[in-house]
């Protein structure tokens, strides 16, 4: 198999599966805070609940489209490129994928069309519970995609068959409940909901910048601020519970995003920047702070985080036992061939070893026979475990860093919104509008750092990515590539300028009844002092 | 986990057949109209007004419909990875067609009428009809395809690999059966769409959906009476050479396969069978009736029948073959020998029977909801949200 088709094929995939995430992080919350205005609504029956819902909801649906269209390709891609790691882990994979559309998709794509024309033809409550379906079902659809994602990082609950050259689930309850879907899942889902408030957030503090919409851009901060700050810390309490997970199943992955390349004496200090070097297997102009890392990846003060050049010693040792098991597995397969009973003693071989397989097919990039490999081709093989450590190093940085500003804006924001009777200084709505694209920069990192660091597997320590792509020609792939490439283009101009023309314009929807209403409960509604919402610049 | 022993690994596999057969039917059924309804729109609709009616008869249902392609692709990966593994990296080049157009299909649904410009407009409803258009005639030419057996092999490991260069991915599938089963399926959802407009609008936009109908409709008959025929002269069938475990390993290579005999033979085999193409015509038949006499809810049940007798007539002959190899007969995937583990299917069956029902549930009380004609009127009077 050629490397560049590789190379392409995950080029592809990053790219689609990044384009995908630019739409569903503000779908899964938006979602959520559209449904959250709504039951306001139905609790106060105040209209400017319901315009609120309904502009916030036809914004949803510019976005929501896109990512409907864009994860139609993410279903079939795994089958049109990665077409061995289709048959390799189907059987386990394949599952949660299918799931998601029976428990999820099938619910928030049946009742989205309600969700937009279902106004006139339901009851308040009838069209509440509609909006929350919708809401649950992008949620749920999460879940499902990241217990998929999650078994890659750590496939448990599977081994490998020699009779049908795959790995066979052994437990759905594992799959399901793995501990680093689970962490995974709660971490993505926050990340969509602070993306959502701090969209909401910026669009509002826009408003109150132009003076235009003060009702509804006020209210909208005060829910995408408390919002916002709660999911906010949950990303972080989920990111640190996945740093912890990692450093149980994925012990190479958090090695490399703290280029770490030595055993330290517990507890490990943390690197907070330096310029990680691949080649000398040392990070230049390293900064550390003591201790912070040994606690955060073990939660202790005595248990020892391994470095790189450490566990690429253990993974020689793993390449070796799965050559075994390779050779056992061959055994069992010319048995099985020539019909013949199939030897105890290689079975025995293969049961002790076959853990390691995965190990040997590292050595399919050097040599056809992996028992054939050299002993520099070994060691080739085990240095090949290490994943490239600066982008790990820096898009981890970039995203913790994001992370903590998106606590303090929300803050903020939330202080306002409590204790100063909603009135927010100018430099701050700036800010709001400005932070707008930060959690999509955010969230993008997050992928890169969770999937950069799984290489060189697609399914960690089972099947390498060099041998999982289908058996295409480079030229087919530049076809689709161009093809995608173009076509997502040209959806994302659109998008981007859909959208912005619909802020522009504002609520359309409800106006004069909001009006109408504001205008009887006058006494109720006008603001202490009659202060306008845009106070004075601190002194 | 021993539970899944109480059904045994040969039932699961035919159940899933049978589950698979459900979802694409269902597909078929549903998403068929909204393909149908999108391949006629710049056909049946002159005005904006008009397309604006025609667009927002699918509007509210065409997102849940698609979701059944969708949840098949997931079943497929699911309960039959062989196949989900082989026929998307092999038929590469046309399932990126049908992606492509699936994409489009979406965003021109919602964004077609966010803007006032008529040229706008009329580019993304040209979109539309591609993205009806396209993925009914390929869905076709795919099936043919299947029928004729598709050229590539297994490794001992199982790779797949797929014969012919990138020309011969897309050029090579356009085979003169194949086509003609291109055209089965698109002139059949064509109609299908034709007895959803019947139902759905009113006045000129419904005569001219309707006399479409019927020249689709018969064109899809006489297509399919041809391919059937064809089949009888033209195309070898597929048949095992060995003594079939039913509950063997999921590797194909373990059983020999010779391609000899007729796809036909399966009707000497198993006679009920012949209920399928029956319903096929009948359902056809009656369809174009109603579509003369303007009868709306049953000549869309009609055509809805002859959509499941026509899809299912393919699955009922080819049983056991899933997914036959032209150039290594051998290496074709059947339903014994390409599912998923014992334990997979079971589990998934499980989930499936809990939640298929639910799902058939909320989608009717969707449709009762938006029961009803869509009209100018509606379409004026709510210009600013519809579609």
């Amino acid at each position: 198999m050629e490397i560049g088709l590789v190379e392409l094929s995950r080029l592809q995939f990053g790219m689609t599966a990044l384009y995908h995430f630019l739409f569903v992080p503000l779908t899964l919350g938006l979602s959520i805070l559209v449904a959250i205005m709504e039951t306001v609504y139905v609790m106060t029956n105040r209209p400017i609940w319901r315009q609120m819902t309904k502009f916030w909801g036809t914004l949803f649906g510019i976005n929501f489209v896109l990512g409907v269209a864009t994860g139609i390709t993410m279903e079939f891609q795994f089958g049109m490129n990665w077409s061995y790691y289709s048959h390799y882990v189907g059987d386990i994979f394949g599952a949660p994928l299918a799931m998601e559309g029976l428990m999820a998709f099938f619910m928030e794509a049946t009742f989205v069309g309600l969700f937009f024309f279902g106004w006139d033809k339901l009851s308040k409550v009838g069209h509440l519970v509609i909006t929350w379906l919708v809401a649950i079902g992008s949620n749920f659809s999460a879940l499902w995609i990241l217990i998929a994602n999650g078994w890659m990082a750590n496939p448990v609950g599977a081994e490998f068959n020699p009779e049908t050259m795959r790995m066979e689930m052994t437990s759905f309850f594992e799959v399901v409940f793995n501990e680093v879907a689970q962490a995974k899942f709660v971490h993505t889902v926050s990340a969509g909901y602070v993306t959502a408030s701090l969209f909401v957030l910026g669009v509002s503090a826009f408003y109150l910048l132009k003076g235009r919409h003060t009702d509804l851009a006020r209210r909208s901060i005060a829910v995408a601020s408390a919002f916002g700050l709660a999911s906010a810390l949950s990303v972080v309490v989920l990111g640190d519970e996945s740093g912890y997970s990692a450093s149980q199943t994925q012990k190479m992955k958090l090695a490399s995003i703290e280029a770490m390349w030595e055993t330290e004496a517990a507890p490990a200090s943390f690197t907070l920047v330096g310029l990680p070097n691949m080649e000398d297997r040392e990070t230049h102009y390293a900064i550390h702070i003591p201790w912070v890392m040994g606690l955060i990846g073990t939660r202790s003060f005595d248990t020892e985080i391994a470095g790189i050049n450490e566990l690429v010693a253990e993974n020689e040792g793993r390449v070796r036992m799965g050559i075994i098991a390779y050779d056992a597995l061959m055994e069992i397969r010319e048995a099985r061939a020539a019909g013949e009973e199939i030897p105890s003693q290689a079975k025995f071989r293969f049961e002790q070893n076959s853990d390691d397989l995965g190990y040997a097919f590292l050595l399919k990039r050097y040599v056809e026979d992996p028992r054939d490999a050299t002993e520099a081709q070994i060691a080739q093989a085990a240095d090949d475990t290490i994943p490239y450590v600066p982008t790990l190093f820096w898009a981890f940085r970039i995203m913790v860093g994001l992370g903590m500003s998106f606590i303090l804006i929300t803050a903020y924001f939330f202080w306002r919104t409590s204790f100063r009777r909603m009135t927010y200084p100018k430099w701050s709505l700036y800010a709001a509008v400005g932070f707008i694209p930060l959690p999509w920069i955010a969230a993008e990192m997050g992928w890169l750092v969770a999937e950069v660091g799984r290489q060189p597997w697609t399914v960690d320590g089972m099947l390498p990515t060099a041998l999982s792509a289908s058996y295409l020609t480079v030229g087919d792939l530049l076809f689709t590539l161009f093809g995608f490439a173009l076509f997502y283009t040209v959806l994302f101009v659109i998008e981007v300028k859909l959208m912005i023309k619909y802020i522009k314009i504002g609520p359309t929807q409800d106006v004069d009844s909001t009006i109408a209403w504001q205008e009887r409960h006058v006494g109720r509604l006008s603001t202490r002092r009659n202060q306008s919402p845009l106070a004075e610049p601190a002194e | 986990m021993i539970m899944h022993e109480l059904i045994n690994y040969e039932t699961l596999r035919v159940l899933w057949w049978g589950l698979l057969g459900v979802l694409l039917i269902a597909f078929a059924l549903t998403d068929g109209f909204d393909m149908g309804v999108g391949a006629l729109l710049p056909f049946v609709a002159k005005t904006d007004l008009e397309r604006r009616v025609v667009i927002n008869t699918v509007g509210p249902v065409w997102e849940g419909n698609q979701v059944w392609f969708i949840l098949g692709g997931g079943a497929i990966f699911a309960a039959w990875p062989p196949l989900y593994a082989v026929a998307f990296s092999g038929l590469y080049l046309a399932m990126f067609m049908i992606l492509a157009a699936l994409i489009v299909r979406p965003v021109a649904f919602k964004y077609r009428s966010k803007r006032e410009d008529p040229k706008w407009r009329t580019r993304w409803d040209w979109a539309l009809f591609a993205g009806g258009a396209v993925p009914a005639l390929l869905f076709g030419v795919a099936v043919g395809n299947v029928l004729l057996g598709v050229p590539f092999r297994l490794t001992q490991d199982l790779l797949s690999i797929y014969e012919g260069g990138m020309i011969m991915k897309l050029v090579g599938l356009l085979r003169p059966f194949a086509l003609l089963a291109g055209v089965v399926s698109f002139s059949m959802l064509l109609m299908h769409g034709a007895a959803w407009l019947t139902l759905k609008t009113e006045g000129l936009v419904q005569q001219r959906a309707r006399s479409i109908g019927v020249k689709a409709g018969m064109i899809a008959a006489a297509g399919y009476a041809l391919a059937g025929l064809w089949l009888a002269v033209g195309v070898d069938g597929y048949s095992f050479v060995n003594e079939v475990a039913l509950d063997g390993p999921s590797n194909p290579l373990f059983n020999e396969v010779a391609r000899e005999g007729s796809w036909l033979s399966a009707y000497a085999e198993r006679p009920w069978i012949a209920l399928a193409p029956i319903m096929g015509f009948v359902g056809i038949a009656l369809a174009v009736l109603g579509l003369k006499a303007g009868r709306e809810v049953s000549t869309l049940l009609w055509s809805k029948m002859g959509i499941l007798g026509i899809v299912s007539s393919v699955g009922l002959t080819m049983f056991p073959f899933i997914l036959p190899s032209s150039i290594d007969p051998t290496s074709s995937l059947t339903v014994w020998d390409a599912s998923s583990s014992h334990l997979t299917l079971f589990v998934m069956l499980i989930c499936t029977a809990i939640f298929l029902p639910l799902i058939l549930m909320y989608t009717a009380w969707v449709y009762r909801v938006l029961w009803g004609k869509v009209t100018e009127e509606d379409v004026n009077e709510n210009a600013e949200t519809l579609y």
